[in-house]
Protein backbone atom coordinates (compact mmCIF):
# COMPACT_ATOMS: atom_id res chain seq x y z
CA UNK A 1 0.00 0.00 0.00
CA UNK A 2 1.61 3.79 -0.55
CA UNK A 3 1.52 6.36 1.55
CA UNK A 4 -1.25 8.13 -0.10
CA UNK A 5 -3.67 5.25 0.32
CA UNK A 6 -2.42 4.29 3.84
CA UNK A 7 -2.69 8.05 5.52
CA UNK A 8 -6.88 8.18 4.66
CA UNK A 9 -7.38 5.11 5.47
CA UNK A 10 -5.62 5.14 8.61
CA UNK A 11 -7.33 8.65 9.29
CA UNK A 12 -10.53 7.59 8.74
CA UNK A 13 -10.22 4.27 11.41
CA UNK A 14 -8.49 6.80 13.98
CA UNK A 15 -11.46 9.13 13.59
CA UNK A 16 -14.20 6.27 14.19
CA UNK A 17 -12.10 5.60 17.11
CA UNK A 18 -11.84 9.34 18.66
CA UNK A 19 -15.57 9.85 18.12
CA UNK A 20 -16.32 6.67 19.95
CA UNK A 21 -14.11 6.83 22.84
CA UNK A 22 -15.40 10.38 23.14
CA UNK A 23 -19.16 9.56 23.39
CA UNK A 24 -18.72 6.57 25.60
CA UNK A 25 -16.01 8.60 27.73
CA UNK A 26 -13.17 5.78 27.75
CA UNK A 27 -10.73 7.90 25.37
CA UNK A 28 -10.12 6.63 21.39
CA UNK A 29 -6.73 5.28 22.31
CA UNK A 30 -7.86 2.19 23.42
CA UNK A 31 -9.71 1.08 20.28
CA UNK A 32 -6.38 2.63 18.07
CA UNK A 33 -4.03 -0.01 18.78
CA UNK A 34 -5.74 -2.96 18.09
CA UNK A 35 -7.38 -1.48 15.05
CA UNK A 36 -4.13 -0.80 13.56
CA UNK A 37 -2.64 -4.04 14.81
CA UNK A 38 -5.32 -5.97 13.69
CA UNK A 39 -6.97 -4.72 10.65
CA UNK A 40 -3.74 -3.11 8.69
CA UNK A 41 -1.04 -5.29 10.40
CA UNK A 42 0.83 -2.17 12.00
CA UNK A 43 3.61 -3.45 14.37
CA UNK A 44 1.83 -3.30 18.05
CA UNK A 45 5.09 -0.88 19.00
CA UNK A 46 4.96 1.27 16.34
CA UNK A 47 1.04 1.75 16.81
CA UNK A 48 1.35 2.29 20.81
CA UNK A 49 3.82 5.36 20.18
CA UNK A 50 1.20 6.95 17.55
CA UNK A 51 -1.65 6.13 20.00
CA UNK A 52 0.65 7.69 22.93
CA UNK A 53 0.35 10.83 20.83
CA UNK A 54 -3.10 10.93 20.35
CA UNK A 55 -3.83 10.67 23.71
CA UNK A 56 -1.93 13.78 24.58
CA UNK A 57 -4.28 15.40 22.14
CA UNK A 58 -7.61 14.71 23.38
CA UNK A 59 -6.47 14.79 26.75
CA UNK A 60 -5.48 18.41 26.74
CA UNK A 61 -8.02 19.65 23.53
CA UNK A 62 -11.02 18.48 26.05
CA UNK A 63 -9.59 20.43 29.13
CA UNK A 64 -10.75 23.51 28.15
CA UNK A 65 -14.29 22.66 28.09
CA UNK A 66 -13.98 20.77 31.42
CA UNK A 67 -12.55 23.23 32.69
CA UNK A 68 -15.09 26.07 32.29
CA UNK A 69 -17.74 23.41 34.11
CA UNK A 70 -15.45 23.91 37.59
CA UNK A 71 -15.15 20.43 38.11
CA UNK A 72 -11.27 19.76 38.07
CA UNK A 73 -9.60 19.91 41.33
CA UNK A 74 -6.12 20.85 40.49
CA UNK A 75 -4.49 19.70 43.33
CA UNK A 76 -5.86 16.32 43.63
CA UNK A 77 -4.56 15.78 40.00
CA UNK A 78 -1.27 17.34 40.56
CA UNK A 79 -0.96 15.43 43.66
CA UNK A 80 -1.55 12.18 41.97
CA UNK A 81 0.47 13.25 38.90
CA UNK A 82 3.59 11.80 40.77
CA UNK A 83 2.52 8.51 40.85
CA UNK A 84 1.08 8.65 37.33
CA UNK A 85 4.03 9.68 35.77
CA UNK A 86 6.54 7.44 38.04
CA UNK A 87 4.32 4.62 36.61
CA UNK A 88 4.20 5.96 33.23
CA UNK A 89 8.04 5.77 33.15
CA UNK A 90 8.37 2.39 34.56
CA UNK A 91 5.82 1.21 31.78
CA UNK A 92 7.75 2.83 28.60
CA UNK A 93 10.83 1.10 29.99
CA UNK A 94 9.09 -1.88 30.73
CA UNK A 95 7.52 -1.66 26.96
CA UNK A 96 10.93 -1.48 25.29
CA UNK A 97 11.84 -5.32 27.13
CA UNK A 98 8.49 -6.92 26.64
CA UNK A 99 7.83 -9.40 23.72
CA UNK A 100 5.27 -8.48 21.34
CA UNK A 101 2.86 -11.41 22.21
CA UNK A 102 2.75 -10.45 25.96
CA UNK A 103 1.56 -6.91 24.95
CA UNK A 104 -0.89 -7.88 23.32
CA UNK A 105 -2.23 -10.44 25.66
CA UNK A 106 -2.22 -7.20 28.24
CA UNK A 107 -3.45 -4.89 25.76
CA UNK A 108 -6.09 -7.49 25.48
CA UNK A 109 -6.89 -8.08 29.08
CA UNK A 110 -6.96 -4.67 29.22
CA UNK A 111 -10.01 -4.32 26.61
CA UNK A 112 -11.67 -6.71 28.25
CA UNK A 113 -12.15 -4.41 31.50
CA UNK A 114 -13.19 -1.80 29.05
CA UNK A 115 -15.69 -3.64 27.53
CA UNK A 116 -17.21 -4.62 30.80
CA UNK A 117 -17.07 -1.20 32.57
CA UNK A 118 -19.00 0.41 29.45
CA UNK A 119 -21.99 -2.24 29.20
CA UNK A 120 -22.18 -1.88 32.88
CA UNK A 121 -22.13 1.71 32.91
CA UNK A 122 -21.17 3.96 35.89
CA UNK A 123 -22.33 2.94 39.80
CA UNK A 124 -22.08 5.31 42.21
CA UNK A 125 -20.09 4.69 45.32
CA UNK A 126 -21.07 5.09 48.56
CA UNK A 127 -19.93 8.92 49.93
CA UNK A 128 -20.16 6.73 53.56
CA UNK A 129 -16.21 8.28 54.42
CA UNK A 130 -13.81 8.45 56.77
CA UNK A 131 -11.57 11.72 57.28
CA UNK A 132 -7.95 11.42 55.96
CA UNK A 133 -5.56 12.73 57.72
CA UNK A 134 -3.25 13.63 54.42
CA UNK A 135 -5.71 14.74 52.28
CA UNK A 136 -6.21 17.64 55.09
CA UNK A 137 -2.58 18.32 55.11
CA UNK A 138 -2.27 18.19 51.28
CA UNK A 139 -5.67 20.26 50.97
CA UNK A 140 -7.08 17.61 48.68
CA UNK A 141 -10.86 18.30 50.38
CA UNK A 142 -12.16 20.54 47.93
CA UNK A 143 -16.10 21.51 46.81
CA UNK A 144 -17.48 21.44 43.12
CA UNK A 145 -20.70 23.33 41.15
CA UNK A 146 -24.31 22.23 41.97
CA UNK A 147 -28.02 23.38 41.71
CA UNK A 148 -27.78 24.40 45.14
CA UNK A 149 -24.48 26.14 45.26
CA UNK A 150 -21.09 24.76 45.97
CA UNK A 151 -21.12 21.35 47.35
CA UNK A 152 -18.25 20.09 49.61
CA UNK A 153 -16.50 16.86 49.35
CA UNK A 154 -13.78 14.76 51.91
CA UNK A 155 -11.35 12.58 50.05
CA UNK A 156 -10.26 9.72 51.86
CA UNK A 157 -8.05 6.44 51.65
CA UNK A 158 -5.11 8.80 49.87
CA UNK A 159 -2.45 6.14 49.85
CA UNK A 160 -4.63 3.45 48.15
CA UNK A 161 -5.40 5.97 45.46
CA UNK A 162 -1.92 7.14 45.00
CA UNK A 163 -1.06 3.19 44.44
CA UNK A 164 -3.94 2.93 41.84
CA UNK A 165 -2.55 5.51 40.25
CA UNK A 166 1.01 4.19 39.74
CA UNK A 167 -0.93 1.43 38.40
CA UNK A 168 -2.76 3.19 36.27
CA UNK A 169 0.52 5.34 34.92
CA UNK A 170 2.79 2.11 34.13
CA UNK A 171 -0.35 0.78 32.24
CA UNK A 172 -0.57 3.77 30.77
CA UNK A 173 3.26 3.58 29.52
CA UNK A 174 2.89 0.30 28.76
CA UNK A 175 0.22 -0.07 26.33
CA UNK A 176 0.43 3.63 25.21
CA UNK A 177 -3.30 4.82 26.39
CA UNK A 178 -4.78 7.29 28.84
CA UNK A 179 -5.95 4.42 31.19
CA UNK A 180 -8.46 7.11 32.10
CA UNK A 181 -11.06 4.43 33.26
CA UNK A 182 -8.69 3.21 35.65
CA UNK A 183 -7.94 6.48 36.53
CA UNK A 184 -11.30 7.46 37.07
CA UNK A 185 -11.83 4.21 39.47
CA UNK A 186 -8.82 4.97 41.64
CA UNK A 187 -10.65 8.77 42.54
CA UNK A 188 -14.08 7.69 42.31
CA UNK A 189 -14.09 4.26 43.85
CA UNK A 190 -10.73 4.49 46.19
CA UNK A 191 -10.98 8.19 47.17
CA UNK A 192 -14.52 8.93 47.13
CA UNK A 193 -13.73 11.60 44.86
CA UNK A 194 -17.31 12.67 43.19
CA UNK A 195 -17.60 11.19 39.87
CA UNK A 196 -17.70 14.67 37.59
CA UNK A 197 -14.42 15.77 39.54
CA UNK A 198 -12.80 12.45 39.08
CA UNK A 199 -13.52 12.20 35.17
CA UNK A 200 -12.25 16.07 34.63
CA UNK A 201 -9.45 15.73 36.80
CA UNK A 202 -8.75 11.83 35.44
CA UNK A 203 -8.87 14.09 31.86
CA UNK A 204 -6.47 16.61 32.95
CA UNK A 205 -4.06 14.08 34.30
CA UNK A 206 -3.89 11.65 31.07
CA UNK A 207 -1.97 14.37 28.93
CA UNK A 208 0.92 14.83 31.35
CA UNK A 209 1.24 10.34 32.33
CA UNK A 210 0.83 10.42 28.53
CA UNK A 211 4.03 12.94 28.14
CA UNK A 212 6.07 10.99 30.71
CA UNK A 213 6.07 8.09 28.66
CA UNK A 214 6.35 9.99 25.40
CA UNK A 215 9.86 10.60 25.92
CA UNK A 216 11.04 7.61 26.17
CA UNK A 217 9.06 6.10 23.02
CA UNK A 218 10.77 9.26 21.18
CA UNK A 219 14.34 8.36 21.65
CA UNK A 220 13.58 4.37 21.12
CA UNK A 221 12.18 5.19 18.16
CA UNK A 222 8.40 4.31 18.68
CA UNK A 223 6.94 7.39 17.10
CA UNK A 224 6.85 7.22 13.39
CA UNK A 225 6.06 10.08 11.63
CA UNK A 226 4.13 8.99 8.65
CA UNK A 227 1.98 6.27 10.95
CA UNK A 228 1.08 9.54 13.92
CA UNK A 229 0.03 12.30 11.71
CA UNK A 230 -2.93 10.49 10.71
CA UNK A 231 -3.24 8.84 13.96
CA UNK A 232 -3.35 12.20 15.63
CA UNK A 233 -5.77 14.14 13.49
CA UNK A 234 -7.89 11.09 12.98
CA UNK A 235 -8.53 11.01 16.50
CA UNK A 236 -8.51 14.75 17.44
CA UNK A 237 -10.93 15.07 15.02
CA UNK A 238 -13.09 12.06 15.72
CA UNK A 239 -12.89 13.15 19.32
CA UNK A 240 -13.96 17.24 19.03
CA UNK A 241 -17.16 15.47 16.76
CA UNK A 242 -17.69 12.59 19.52
CA UNK A 243 -17.82 16.00 22.27
CA UNK A 244 -20.53 17.83 20.09
CA UNK A 245 -22.30 14.95 19.42
CA UNK A 246 -22.45 13.87 22.96
CA UNK A 247 -25.70 15.54 24.00
CA UNK A 248 -28.31 14.64 21.29
CA UNK A 249 -26.66 11.06 21.20
CA UNK A 250 -28.14 7.65 22.96
CA UNK A 251 -25.94 6.93 25.26
CA UNK A 252 -27.01 3.77 26.42
CA UNK A 253 -27.16 1.74 22.87
CA UNK A 254 -23.64 3.22 21.83
CA UNK A 255 -22.39 2.17 25.03
CA UNK A 256 -23.50 -1.76 23.69
CA UNK A 257 -22.25 -1.47 20.87
CA UNK A 258 -18.92 0.23 22.02
CA UNK A 259 -18.14 -3.01 24.39
CA UNK A 260 -19.47 -5.15 21.84
CA UNK A 261 -16.97 -4.02 19.58
CA UNK A 262 -14.01 -3.48 22.05
CA UNK A 263 -15.02 -6.96 23.43
CA UNK A 264 -14.05 -9.02 20.06
CA UNK A 265 -11.15 -6.79 19.79
CA UNK A 266 -10.34 -7.93 23.18
CA UNK A 267 -10.96 -11.76 21.96
CA UNK A 268 -8.64 -11.29 19.04
CA UNK A 269 -5.84 -9.97 20.95
CA UNK A 270 -5.89 -12.37 23.57
CA UNK A 271 -5.58 -15.29 20.75
CA UNK A 272 -2.85 -13.25 18.51
CA UNK A 273 -0.96 -12.91 21.83
CA UNK A 274 -1.53 -16.51 22.41
CA UNK A 275 -0.70 -17.09 18.98
CA UNK A 276 2.35 -14.94 19.14
CA UNK A 277 2.26 -14.14 16.29
CA UNK A 278 2.56 -10.56 16.73
CA UNK B 1 -10.32 23.66 50.16
CA UNK B 2 -9.99 25.03 46.59
CA UNK B 3 -9.80 28.74 46.42
CA UNK B 4 -10.57 31.13 43.82
CA UNK B 5 -7.08 31.49 42.56
CA UNK B 6 -6.94 27.93 41.75
CA UNK B 7 -9.93 28.16 39.98
CA UNK B 8 -8.39 31.24 38.00
CA UNK B 9 -5.17 28.38 37.44
CA UNK B 10 -7.66 26.11 35.91
CA UNK B 11 -9.17 28.66 33.53
CA UNK B 12 -5.64 29.85 32.30
CA UNK B 13 -3.77 26.58 31.92
CA UNK B 14 -7.04 25.29 30.02
CA UNK B 15 -6.31 28.06 27.12
CA UNK B 16 -2.77 27.32 27.25
CA UNK B 17 -3.34 23.65 26.65
CA UNK B 18 -5.99 24.32 23.57
CA UNK B 19 -3.45 26.70 22.06
CA UNK B 20 -1.25 23.95 22.50
CA UNK B 21 -3.00 21.25 20.50
CA UNK B 22 -3.66 23.63 18.13
CA UNK B 23 0.07 24.61 16.71
CA UNK B 24 0.58 21.27 17.13
CA UNK B 25 -1.95 19.79 14.75
CA UNK B 26 -1.54 22.96 12.32
CA UNK B 27 2.07 22.01 12.47
CA UNK B 28 1.31 18.09 12.08
CA UNK B 29 -1.04 18.74 9.12
CA UNK B 30 1.29 20.47 7.22
CA UNK B 31 3.93 18.35 7.85
CA UNK B 32 1.28 15.66 6.50
CA UNK B 33 0.46 17.70 3.22
CA UNK B 34 4.71 18.28 2.42
CA UNK B 35 5.08 14.36 2.82
CA UNK B 36 2.27 13.14 0.75
CA UNK B 37 3.16 14.93 -1.59
CA UNK B 38 6.59 13.98 -1.66
CA UNK B 39 6.40 10.79 -0.18
CA UNK B 40 2.75 10.20 -0.88
CA UNK B 41 3.79 6.75 -3.81
CA UNK B 42 6.22 5.33 -1.79
CA UNK B 43 5.38 1.65 0.11
CA UNK B 44 4.06 2.39 3.35
CA UNK B 45 5.77 -0.51 5.41
CA UNK B 46 4.67 -0.84 9.09
CA UNK B 47 4.31 -4.14 9.77
CA UNK B 48 8.18 -4.61 10.89
CA UNK B 49 9.38 -2.71 13.68
CA UNK B 50 13.04 -1.36 12.93
CA UNK B 51 13.27 1.94 15.03
CA UNK B 52 12.54 5.50 13.75
CA UNK B 53 15.79 7.32 12.16
CA UNK B 54 17.84 8.63 14.35
CA UNK B 55 17.34 11.98 13.56
CA UNK B 56 13.38 11.58 14.22
CA UNK B 57 14.19 10.18 17.63
CA UNK B 58 15.79 13.28 19.94
CA UNK B 59 14.04 17.29 20.30
CA UNK B 60 18.11 18.42 18.70
CA UNK B 61 17.48 16.01 15.74
CA UNK B 62 13.72 17.08 14.88
CA UNK B 63 14.84 20.59 15.38
CA UNK B 64 17.79 21.07 13.27
CA UNK B 65 16.14 19.09 10.64
CA UNK B 66 12.48 20.52 10.38
CA UNK B 67 12.29 22.23 7.26
CA UNK B 68 10.88 21.96 3.70
CA UNK B 69 13.54 19.71 2.67
CA UNK B 70 13.09 17.01 5.55
CA UNK B 71 8.34 16.77 6.03
CA UNK B 72 9.04 14.06 8.36
CA UNK B 73 10.94 16.16 10.59
CA UNK B 74 8.02 18.85 10.39
CA UNK B 75 5.76 16.24 11.54
CA UNK B 76 8.07 15.15 14.40
CA UNK B 77 8.02 18.97 15.12
CA UNK B 78 4.44 19.26 15.70
CA UNK B 79 4.35 16.45 17.59
CA UNK B 80 7.06 17.78 19.98
CA UNK B 81 4.96 20.65 20.87
CA UNK B 82 1.93 18.35 21.62
CA UNK B 83 4.41 16.09 24.24
CA UNK B 84 5.94 19.76 25.13
CA UNK B 85 1.86 21.12 25.91
CA UNK B 86 1.25 18.94 29.21
CA UNK B 87 4.71 19.69 30.45
CA UNK B 88 4.18 23.38 29.85
CA UNK B 89 1.22 23.50 32.02
CA UNK B 90 2.81 21.82 34.68
CA UNK B 91 5.77 24.40 34.65
CA UNK B 92 2.84 27.38 34.46
CA UNK B 93 0.98 25.35 37.70
CA UNK B 94 4.56 25.59 39.52
CA UNK B 95 4.73 29.28 38.64
CA UNK B 96 1.18 29.57 39.93
CA UNK B 97 1.75 27.95 43.34
CA UNK B 98 4.99 29.89 43.81
CA UNK B 99 2.15 33.14 43.66
CA UNK B 100 -0.56 31.35 46.13
CA UNK B 101 2.91 31.04 48.07
CA UNK B 102 2.10 27.32 48.63
CA UNK B 103 5.57 25.40 49.43
CA UNK B 104 4.11 22.28 49.47
CA UNK B 105 2.26 21.88 45.89
CA UNK B 106 5.36 23.70 44.70
CA UNK B 107 7.39 21.02 45.90
CA UNK B 108 5.03 18.14 44.64
CA UNK B 109 4.70 19.83 41.24
CA UNK B 110 8.71 20.39 41.27
CA UNK B 111 8.92 16.88 41.22
CA UNK B 112 6.43 15.91 38.47
CA UNK B 113 8.58 18.74 36.17
CA UNK B 114 11.71 17.00 36.85
CA UNK B 115 10.10 13.24 36.00
CA UNK B 116 8.60 15.30 32.85
CA UNK B 117 12.19 17.21 31.98
CA UNK B 118 13.86 13.19 32.92
CA UNK B 119 11.97 11.30 29.93
CA UNK B 120 12.12 14.58 27.39
CA UNK B 121 15.78 14.79 28.03
CA UNK B 122 17.72 11.71 28.40
CA UNK B 123 18.87 9.13 25.45
CA UNK B 124 17.13 6.06 26.95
Amino acid sequence: MTNLEFTPLVFGISAVAGCLGALTGLGGGVVVTPALTLLLGVDIRYAIGASLVSVIATSSGAAAAFVREGYSNIRIGMFLEIATTLGALLGAFLATRTPTAVLSLIFGLVLLHAAWQSSRGHRHSDQAQAPDALADRLKLNGSYPSPDGPSKYQVSHVKTGFSLMFGAGTLSGLLGIGSGALKVIAMDQAMHVPFKVSTTTSNFMIGVTAAASAGIYLSRGYIEPGLAMPVMLGVLAGSILGARQLIGARVRVLRWIFAGVVGVMALEMIVTGVQGKL
Amino acid sequence: MVSWTDQRLEVIISVLLRTGVTIAATVVLLGGICFLSRHGQEQAEYHVFHATATIYRSVSGVIHNAGPSNCPAVIQLGLLVLILTPVARVAFSLAGFAMERDRTYMALTAIVLGILIYSLAGAH
